[in-house]
């Protein structure tokens, strides 16, 4: 790989990040004033808040509270959660595995489903399977994903209760092997997971349809038929390899908002990642855990442009010529 | 495109004479349905979490209000939200792209970073931070949706005016002594104008998305009722443990008929823009 290329992406991405650290400080220091957010502490005196505000430095002017802000921030040190007294980077730190399964989970699925569909619709395109192919792919790509959610809890917990309706493993169950406890886990991510395939899969499928659609015009698809190559190994060997490319820069630029679903149907099944974390700091106003959500997303979907440009240099030559 | 064609294009393909009718009967819910519903969305009574009868053609909620009413006037919410968060983030969106696209040099290097930055930042948090620092109100919330969502706008002008500015007849009007204001007005401006408007119809699906989604969080205009915070309203009360399938299914089932008007028209505009995109055969 170009290392001058790939430094340049690196260097882009950190300075990415430190935008967003300092943008962090601002937008919750200026616009929110803190001494509110003490404010709020039950029958907090006046002399009480005065000291609460010595002991977070608050009294300080605002450029040593940001020199504060940027240490602390790069020892990794996110402050303490006013709900919970415990220090943001373990909440976080507890929350993210959680997160990551049902988001991985999620997006291998849409990828995999999306693409599928894309390539039969393409190939069957003004049919019937093309357009109900199309119908329900608009239609999920339309629908709010915490909908979509709430109608998979009312029909698969509900009226056929054969699946829980959220947390994610049974409260207060006993497990003699890991492996029940693996299976238990399982069961709980089927309708998060279904809810967060449904949320991408549109996207997914109508990329991958007309990058299909697209190559399947071109020269070189009328030269491989002409030479008497089988119409699926066609497909399947030439077309799917070159239309797959826009697919991903998709993944990366869906990143934003595979967080916002992360964050709505977390909410939705009580799944204990990131996302629901955010709402209980959302319902709570607490900023010390809703400012540590806000820089891990940011950092997340900054990671994942950053690896997807890698990814499509890596896959195009046309890139690394240049 | 001229308005005619852009006009022709509603009425002669399924896809827009389908987000006409349903935009159409949406305004005129959001105009008149304060008018229309048939009880006061707010007045509670003791029939509570009842299906659908023939008194209450959508049941009731968990407090004994009529869902259809709520229903109607809380369309006019989205609408609103909707249109102008998507106008703000047009008109921001143009002017950045506009001036970093035209006038290159510094000007489009720090112009671009920023539109970087906000491409970057994930919107639903950034939404969720801003809607909770500022009190949430309606305003509140069409600036921060409009403000957080213009970014993509901004990009797409910018390549569009990049490629106009190197044209014969803006170098033309250029070697002839106009104005930098008088070519963006009378060349680039009307040339970039359907691709602004294309952009802006899906900006306001993404709007109402948001909206939507912020009200579902608890963070929508508290004295309003909108699609997003009767959902929060039926999760947050067990609707739907409750089964209670007509209180859930209606506020959501709306936001997706509206979005999918939305989108459709959107990308209709967009293949005639860009014809590789082309969704079906009979555009």
């Amino acid at each position: 790989m170009n290392a001058r290329w790939l430094s340049g992406k690196v260097a882009a991405a950190v300075f990415t990040l430190l935008f967003v650290i300092v943008f962090n400080f601002f937008l919750f220091r200026v616009m929110g004033d803190p001494t509110e957010q003490l404010a709020r502490l039950p029958r907090a005196t006046p002399e009480e808040i005065d000291k609460l505000r010595g002991q977070y430095g608050l009294d300080r002017p605002l450029m040593g509270q940001f020199a504060d802000y940027m240490g602390d921030t790069a020892r990794l040190d996110l402050g303490t959660s006013q709900r919970s007294r415990r220090d943001v980077v373990d909440e976080i730190w507890d929350a993210l595995p959680w997160t990551l399964l049902l988001v991985g989970t999620g997006t291998l699925i849409a990828t995999l489903l999306g693409t599928w569909m894309g390539v039969k619709a393409a190939t069957r395109r003004g049919k019937k399977t093309d357009d109900a192919l199309l119908g329900f792919n608009l239609f999920t790509y339309a629908s709010p994903e915490y909908w979509i959610g709430i109608l998979l809890i009312l029909v698969f917990a509900v009226w056929l209760p054969i699946l829980p309706s959220g947390l994610q493993v049974t409260p207060g169950a006993q497990f003699n092997s890991a492996f029940a406890e693996i299976l238990d886990v399982a069961k709980h991510l089927i309708l998060p997971a279904t809810a967060m395939t449904l949320m991408l899969l549109g996207q997914y499928f109508l990329i991958m349809r007309s990058s299909m659609v697209d190559i399947l015009t071109e020269d070189f698809i009328t030269v491989k038929r002409a030479t008497g190559m089988r119409w699926d190994r066609v497909v399947n060997r030439h077309a799917v390899p070159n239309a797959l490319l826009p697919l991903v820069t998709l993944s990366a630029i869906q990143f934003g908002s595979v967080v916002a679903g992360a964050i709505t149907i977390e909410t939705i099944f009580s799944w204990p990642g990131l996302g629901e974390l955010t709402f209980q700091a959302i319902n709570d106003k607490d900023f010390p855990v809703l400012q540590g959500t806000f820089l891990i997303f940011s950092f997340g979907v900054i990671l994942a442009n950053l690896l997807a440009d890698c990814l499509y240099f890596y896959l195009d030559p046309r890139v690394q010529s240049k | 495109m001229s308005g005619r064609q852009a006009l022709r294009l509603l009425v002669d393909t399924w896809r827009g004479r389908f987000g006409l009718a349903v935009l159409g009967l949406t305004v005129f819910v959001a105009i008149f349905g304060n008018v229309i519903a048939p009880y006061d969305p707010t007045a509670s009574s003791l029939d509570v979490l009842q299906p659908p009868s023939f008194d209450h053609w959508l049941g009731t909620t968990e407090s004994g209000e009529d869902v259809f009413s709520q229903l109607l006037v809380g369309t006019r919410t989205s609408v609103v939200i909707g249109f102008a968060a998507a106008l703000i983030s047009a008109l921001l969106g143009s002017a950045v792209g506009i001036a970093s696209g035209y006038f290159g040099g510094w000007t489009d290097r720090i112009l671009d970073s920023f539109e970087n930055w906000f491409l970057v930042i994930p919107t639903l948090p950034l939404m969720i931070v801003l809607a909770r620092l500022l009190d949430p109100s309606l305003w509140v919330l069409v600036a921060v949706i409009g403000l957080t969502s213009w970014a993509g706008t901004g990009r797409i002008v910018r390549a569009q005016v990049m490629t106009l500015r190197e044209r014969a007849f803006v170098e033309r009007a250029r070697a002839l002594g106009a104005s930098d204001f008088y070519i963006i007005k009378t060349h680039v401006l009307p040339n970039t104008l359907p691709l602004i408007f294309a952009n802006t119809v899906l900006i306001i699906a993404v709007a109402i998305l948001s909206e939507a989604a912020l009200s579902f969080l608890g963070l929508g205009d508290p004295s309003r009722i909108s699609w997003g915070s009767m959902l929060e309203n039926a999760f947050g009360s067990g609707a739907p443990s409750a089964g209670a399938w007509w209180y859930v299914i209606p506020p959501g089932l709306c936001i997706t008929v509206l979005v999918l008007a939305v989108t459709l028209i959107g990308f209709l505009y967009e293949e005639i823009i860009n014809p590789r995109l082309i969704l079906d055969r009979e555009s």
